[in-house]
């Protein structure tokens, strides 16, 4: 994502602008997936491993159906067939398992995120596909001290401000939004109230997968559109709703846009972590594992952040920063 | 004396055909194969100890399995070069084992306070940690090129080298052997019966005053310890680690093993690692569609069978005890079932196969030969005739499923009805 080559020191203060507007567009992206996933796993106990795979779909629906009628139609279709197609998947396959436990449940949502990714390689093959940015938008859509801030990258997150201002008005005021809140916190008093909570589970499920394939739709052509994209962001993904808060947007939208934020500013920065270890008293000149360690940066470590930040926050706060229950 | 033949005669069988098994299949590629089995039946075994005996699942477990392997090739490499003192190889294993509890041990203990999806998530966490370091610290782990090692180290014992795949076999066959008993013999101890009441009911184990942190903690050590036998034992079959031998693909090829085989019973991971790796080893040349089928399978497991093959198996189980006869009844449904279900895999594969021929061929050649036919994999007709066969096979199989599950709970009634007098 953030892919910025090491800037000389002059230029920091556009590093920084640029890093923290890369890290928000990503952080929203994130947070396009993690609000579908946290609706699911608060509202039926499933952590939905194959979440991402849909984000995949989504894009790879977004190309073929790019390639033949252009890229705008493919923003509103890719994301309605994703959102059937997730729908279908809890009807006939997650709806069945349901009584056998939560474990079982995640093992077919494994299971799926697999078999998704094989069946992508079957179709469109194990080299990325040429998903490109729609030509009506590959301009400079500002240009800051030489640097440029190309369009599509606003219009991604004008897209995605949309659909967060677009969810939490639909969460807040609409009737089927007050009954998922209502199943969120008292799911067996909601369906003692008459209300059939299967089919919300299933709308729910199709709808997050719908959010997951809008972000594919707009994400995959930045990101690139391959069959191990899932698999790259899927755990990251995880990272942000457990950090969030179980069943809570707004702190899958904080962790998102953190996550975003920290993991650009760390891979443009890059800041070398040899003064931390020098206070341990490690030397500069060390050996064998040492050495690796002493010529960390910022970077290097980057990837590991989140997973760390995913263990710490389950061992010592399970419900997340924002979260009212356990994981 | 009959008691104890009864009792031990799965073992005694198990050591001659392992004993047996390297006279009767001759080629290399063969005995790669059954090396491969071994070490992964340990560690299906070590993580069916969480799974399928503690009710905890992981997607992380290859973590000690590969730290295991490293250190393991950096042992070997320092005696290579003198640089370490000489253990005979043959115990290294055990190495492995001390490498795996350590780290079980250590992380255990933050990751087991609570089983379920926080344990998954943890064990998902440390995975994606351990894939990351291997790129990071790249003295211990080289990176994406992994370490090479070589088993043929030090002084030879009745001139046992370890120079050659059988006699690699022999030690993967005696540990295979060695593990699988001690980790039996831990299912019946109390400490073994804790854990599946750790699994069934916590709340209650806590009542009896048990701690059950530390029932999870000690089961997820000793997996652990297992895991990393088999990671050692990984090192010296193939002598080479690389990096994915920690990473998720690996903690997920085991969790397919030993939920395809059956996490419910004890011998269900040793017959999904058998079968798994059997396939795996003949059939990932044959067709690329290969992991495809293995997902479908443990889909279809999970949706279907929960207790996997052998949970298939062990249901049977006492028709069988009870009365030989009553499976008379049960054969021609049981026929028509499976049949068609082999009609409905038929179509699927089919359909699978033409799909996989047309998006990954290289030429504009069309032609296949798709079930000893040569078909034109463009033209509609081989894609209509496996949808038509795999639409009849489903559709038979939703009319003979019904009378071939009465077939059998009649039977089960008719064994009840027999305990019952």
């Amino acid at each position: 994502m953030s892919a910025f080559s090491p800037f000389p020191l002059k230029a920091k203060m556009e590093v920084f602008f640029f890093s923290v507007f890369n890290g928000l567009l990503y952080g929203m992206l994130l947070f396009m997936l993690a609000s579908g996933l946290t609706l699911i796993f608060s509202l039926m106990g499933v952590l939905n491993f194959a979440h991402a795979s849909f984000f995949m779909l989504g894009a790879y629906f977004a190309y073929q159906i790019s390639k033949y009628v252009g890229f705008w139609p493919a923003l509103i279709f890719a994301p309605l067939i994703v959102g059937l197609i997730g729908a279908l998947i809890e009807r006939y396959g997650l709806r069945p398992v349901h009584k056998f436990g939560h474990v079982a449940e995640l093992l077919f949502t494994f299971g799926l995120a697999f078999v998704m990714e094989e069946v992508i390689q079957m179709i469109w093959g194990k080299v990325p596909v040429p998903y490109n940015i729609p030509e009506a938008l590959s301009f400079a859509a500002f240009t800051w001290r030489g640097l440029d801030y190309s369009a599509y990258r606003l219009f991604m997150l004008l897209i995605s401000v949309g659909i967060f201002v677009a969810l939490f008005l639909f969460i807040a005021k609409t009737r089927i939004g007050l009954m998922i809140q209502a199943a969120l916190s008292h799911p067996q008093m909601v369906q003692s109230l008459g209300h059939d909570v299967p089919t919300i589970f299933m709308w729910t499920f199709g709808f997050g997968c719908a959010l997951a394939g809008i972000a594919g739709v707009i994400g995959g052509n930045v990101l690139g559109t391959e069959p191990s994209m899932a698999i790259t962001l899927g755990p990251i993904v995880f990272v942000v709703i457990v950090i969030g808060g179980l069943g809570s947007l707004w702190g899958a939208l904080l962790a998102a846009l953190f996550i975003g934020i920290v993991d650009n500013l760390a891979i443009s920065f890059d800041l070398k972590l040899y003064p931390i270890f020098a206070l341990f008293g490690v030397e500069r000149e060390a050996e064998g594992i040492m050495s690796d360690l002493v010529n960390l940066t910022t970077g290097g470590i980057a990837p590991v952040l989140p997973y760390l930040m995913l263990v710490l926050m389950l061992i010592f706060r399970p419900r997340g920063l924002f979260g009212t229950r356990d994981v | 004396m009959a008691d104890l033949m009864r009792k031990s005669g799965i073992w005694i069988a198990a050591i001659l055909v392992i004993l047996a098994l390297p006279l009767l299949v001759k080629s290399g590629f063969h005995i790669t194969m059954l090396n491969q089995m071994g070490v992964l039946i340990i560690f299906a075994l070590a993580y069916n100890m969480l799974l399928g005996q503690g009710g905890m699942l992981s997607f992380g477990h290859a973590v000690y399995f590969g730290l295991a392997g490293y250190s393991v090739a950096h042992y070997l490499n320092g005696v290579g070069e003198a640089t370490l003192p000489y253990l005979p190889v043959s115990l290294i294993p055990l190495m492995g084992g001390a490498v795996g509890l350590f780290f079980g041990v250590l992380i255990g203990f933050v990751s087991t306070r609570r089983a379920g999806t926080t344990f998954a998530m943890i064990s998902l966490g440390f995975a994606e940690m351990a894939t990351a370091l291997t790129l990071i610290i790249v003295t211990f782990f080289n990176g994406e090129e992994g370490i090479q090692t070589d088993r043929w180290v030090g002084p030879e014992p009745l001139g046992i080298t370890f120079g050659s795949d059988v006699q690699v076999y022999y030690l993967i066959g005696t540990w295979c052997l060695l593990a699988t008993g001690a980790m039996y013999a831990l299912t019946r101890t109390p400490f073994g019966r804790m854990c599946n009441a750790v699994r069934d009911n916590p709340e209650r184990v806590q009542f009896l005053g048990y701690n059950t942190h530390r029932v999870r903690w000690l089961a997820f050590s000793l997996s652990s310890f297992f895991a990393g036998i088999a990671g050692a034992l990984h090192a010296l079959n193939i002598e080479h680690v690389g990096f994915e031998t920690v990473g998720i693909a690996q903690s997920g090829l085991v969790l397919f093993m030993v939920w395809i085989g059956g996490a419910s019973t004890f011998a269900g991971p040793v017959l999904g690692a058998i079968l798994i790796t059997y396939l795996n080893s003949n059939l990932s040349d044959l067709t690329e569609a290969w992991y495809l089928y293995l997902g479908l399978l443990f889909m279809v497991i999970v949706m279907f069978a929960q207790g996997g093959l052998a949970g298939l198996i062990v249901m049977h189980e006492p028709i069988w005890k009870v009365d030989l006869k009553l499976f008379r009844a049960m054969v021609v449904p049981y026929i028509m079932g499976i049949g068609s279900t082999l009609i409905a895999c038929v179509g699927v594969i089919g359909l699978i196969e033409l799909a996989y021929f047309m998006s990954t061929r290289a030429t504009a050649e069309t032609q296949k030969v798709l079930y000893g036919f040569d078909v034109d994999a463009a033209s509609v007709v081989p894609w209509a005739v496996c949808l038509l066969i795999a639409a009849l096979g489903i559709e038979a199989c939703r009319r003979t499923y019904p009378p071939m599950s009465a077939s059998y709970n009649t039977a089960i009634a008719a064994v009840k009805a027999r305990m019952a007098m």
